[in-house]
């Protein structure tokens, strides 16, 4: 029997029992539903934490001076006096693969403007730094070299700071503000920036230059607390990373077998241990809902070996007027395929719409990848061939006398 | 009618056929040393008790099970030996089975029930299937029934498709096992007026039955008793099953 005609009767004696096929394709429906949108929803998590990731900047590279030991006690990491203004030099001129470095001096402290009061943290950066990080200013400029050279007290604004300083009518920019009571003007505002990767308000920040956040502010000099480094592409990381290792190792006489006096973090390495995280998620999502596939397709069976012993005399006849055992055997696996292919396409849609649902209702951030759409539809097709396989398989091997007179 | 025999072409030769039935512990002798042959255009009814092993025979005949001893010619081809799929194939082409209790497939319209045996046969396309199988509802005169469900046909009907689908192939024999069991009389002579129509046309019918009157419509009897042929007879006073429906009481009468 051609395989056009065997696909006709499979269709057919679906069609006749409209109910039950349905039924029975719901477990796989339900299945391909499920993987498709545990897939999304894990696919969209990661998608989302690496864009905040990403908003770190771009090609971040960040150095860190480490613990001290006093006794044997640590004191916390970074405070270590281990890196001063000479590395960052000294970085500068012989790593190729950094394209921008700054330092970064932290403070906070009491903002006030007018008769209106914030408490926010103030970061001293170079202007490399908002270059780095990817930081755009909306209105105003950004820091010249002179405001540096000369630690000018002068200050870019982020918007939640804006919006506890000053009403919506007036324009930041230009205003002074002071800053545990030292008087800054306001030259920049920051463009929105929204929620960073732990959920901190990435809006909620002052920037001053380095040199006045470091000298009027931490009344330090040569010590930096980070060090904030770009390199030149997404590719060199690792090799910067390298380089300024190898160079501070050498500047400060610790040979490779030492644990160094500072930590260099790399974005990329930030970037795997949260999608690790992620893709465990990923990973558990789509074994549950494999799992409901995997019933789905022993619903299939179920059903066919059924099938099979209620049209025991059809086989019977079918045999007798000629058919042979492999076109038996086709034509209930290919009804059993039929069966979860059709749930598979249903199931597919379905796992598309309730994604897009989950998008619209509950705005979680959500991917529908075409893999997990192949995955799931091939998952399904695999489930019907190996749960059809059994009830098709017993159907052919029926003896054409007695499943004729099977009562 | 010896002579014509002779000249007639054997469609069945059976020779020295035996069925055990291994069942473990005892062997089940349904057919000892069977020698038959069957003409072209003869009209066979195979009679005897349930056990007699005519059931037994007309399955071997019909290539749904082999001997376990003995010779079985079809057509002139050995049939004995045939693996699973070569009976299928010859079940296919040479052989029209019609069954007691009809077989037709349900929710299926009587045409495609007579198309199903050619869906079989990759050599016949989909025209040629539709109009064969439109042709044989003609021959039993369902031309007008071609579209309804076995459920909407009388038993009769239903028989009558299962002839048609019997026919449909070509078949170099008809077998049917007790086509009339589950009818009335009435009903019985009506099928058998169609085996004697097609019977005249030249269709070689083999038929088995326990019922007497209708083992009177066949050219020849053979009696069966214990796995063996008891008797044969040649029936020189054939009944015709449309004159006996014609002497049955009216059917308003026989609904009292």
């Amino acid at each position: 029997m051609n395989l056009l005609n065997l696909f006709i009767i499979a269709l057919r004696s679906l069609n006749k029992n409209k109910i039950r096929s349905l039924l029975t394709m719901l477990g796989i429906i339900i299945g391909v539903a499920s993987v498709i949108a545990m897939l999304a929803i894990g696919q969209g998590s990661r998608d989302s934490i690496e864009n905040q990731i990403s908003g770190l900047g771009s090609n971040v590279i960040m150095v860190f001076p480490g613990a001290t030991f006093r006794g044997g006690v640590a004191t916390a990491a970074g405070s270590a006096q281990s890196l001063e203004m000479d590395d960052l030099e000294a970085i500068r001129a012989n790593c190729p693969s950094v394209k921008y470095l700054s330092p970064v001096a932290r403070s906070g402290g009491q903002i006030i403007a007018g008769s209106n009061n914030w408490n926010s943290s103030i970061r001293g950066v170079y202007n490399e730094y908002l270059d780095i990080r990817n930081i755009e200013v909306e209105s105003g400029s950004r820091f010249s070299e002179m405001d540096e050279k000369r630690a000018s007290k002068v200050c870019i604004i982020g918007q939640t700071v804006a919006e506890n300083l000053f009403d919506e009518y007036t324009d930041p920019v230009g205003q002074r503000i002071r800053i545990n009571k030292i008087p800054f003007t306001v030259i920049g505002l920051l463009k929105e920036k929204g929620q960073g990767a732990m959920g901190e308000d990435q809006d909620d920040i002052i920037y001053a230059p380095f040199s006045t956040v470091q000298r009027r502010m931490r009344g330090a000099r040569q010590n930096i607390q980070q060090i904030f480094i770009s390199a030149v592409s997404e590719e060199k990381i690792e090799l910067a990373s390298e380089e300024i290792d190898e160079l501070l190792r050498t500047r400060k006489n610790i040979s490779m077998y030492e644990d160094p006096p500072f930590h260099i973090r790399t974005q990329t390495e930030i970037v795997e241990m949260f999608t690790s995280t992620s893709n465990t998620m990923i990973v558990l999502l789509a074994g549950i809902a494999s799992i409901s596939l995997i019933v789905g397709g022993i619903g299939i069976m179920n059903i066919m070996l059924v099938s099979v012993t209620e049209r025991t005399r059809e086989i019977g006849l079918r045999m007798a007027v000629g058919a042979r055992s492999k076109d038996i055997l086709r034509q209930f696996l290919l009804e059993a395929l039929l069966l979860s292919l059709l749930g598979g396409l249903i199931g597919a849609a379905f796992g598309i719409l309730s994604s897009k649902l989950f998008v619209a209702i509950m705005g979680w951030p959500i991917t529908v990848s075409s893999y997990s759409v192949v995955l799931a539809f091939s998952f399904a097709f695999i489930v019907g061939v190996f749960f059809g396989w059994y009830p098709a398989r017993k159907a052919a091997m029926l003896i054409p006398m007695d499943a004729l007179r099977y009562e | 009618m010896k002579e014509q025999d002779q000249e007639r072409k054997k469609i069945i030769s059976v020779k020295n056929l035996s069925k055990i039935y291994d069942m473990g512990a005892v062997k089940v002798h349904a057919l000892r040393g069977i020698e038959m042959d069957i003409h072209e255009g003869e009209f066979t009814a195979i009679m005897g008790h349930s056990g007699s092993g005519k059931s037994t025979l007309l399955n071997i005949l019909g290539c749904l099970d082999v001997p376990t001893e003995g010779k079985y010619y079809l057509d002139d081809a050995d049939v004995s030996h045939l693996d699973k799929n070569q009976l299928a194939r010859m079940r296919n082409r040479k052989i029209g089975f019609v069954f007691q209790t009809y077989n037709l497939l349900p929710r299926t319209s009587a045409l495609e029930n007579v198309e199903l045996p050619l869906l079989y046969n990759p050599e016949i396309r989909r025209k040629e299937r539709k109009e064969r199988a439109m042709n044989t509802l003609e021959l039993v005169g369902l031309t007008d029934w071609s579209e309804h469900f076995p459920n909407q046909l009388s038993g009769g009907q239903q028989q009558r498709v299962a002839i048609a689908r019997a026919l449909v192939n070509d078949p170099v024999i008809m077998l049917a096992d007790e086509p009339t069991g589950n009818l009335d009389t009435r009903t019985s002579f009506g099928v058998m007026e169609i085996f004697q129509e097609l019977n005249r046309k030249g269709i070689t019918i083999a038929l088995v039955t326990h019922e007497m009157d209708i083992s009177k419509f066949a050219t020849r009897n053979i009696l069966f008793r214990d796995g063996r042929i008891s008797k044969e007879i040649i029936i020189k006073n054939i009944k015709n099953a449309g004159e006996e429906l014609k002497k049955l009481p009216p059917e308003d009468e026989e609904m009292e």
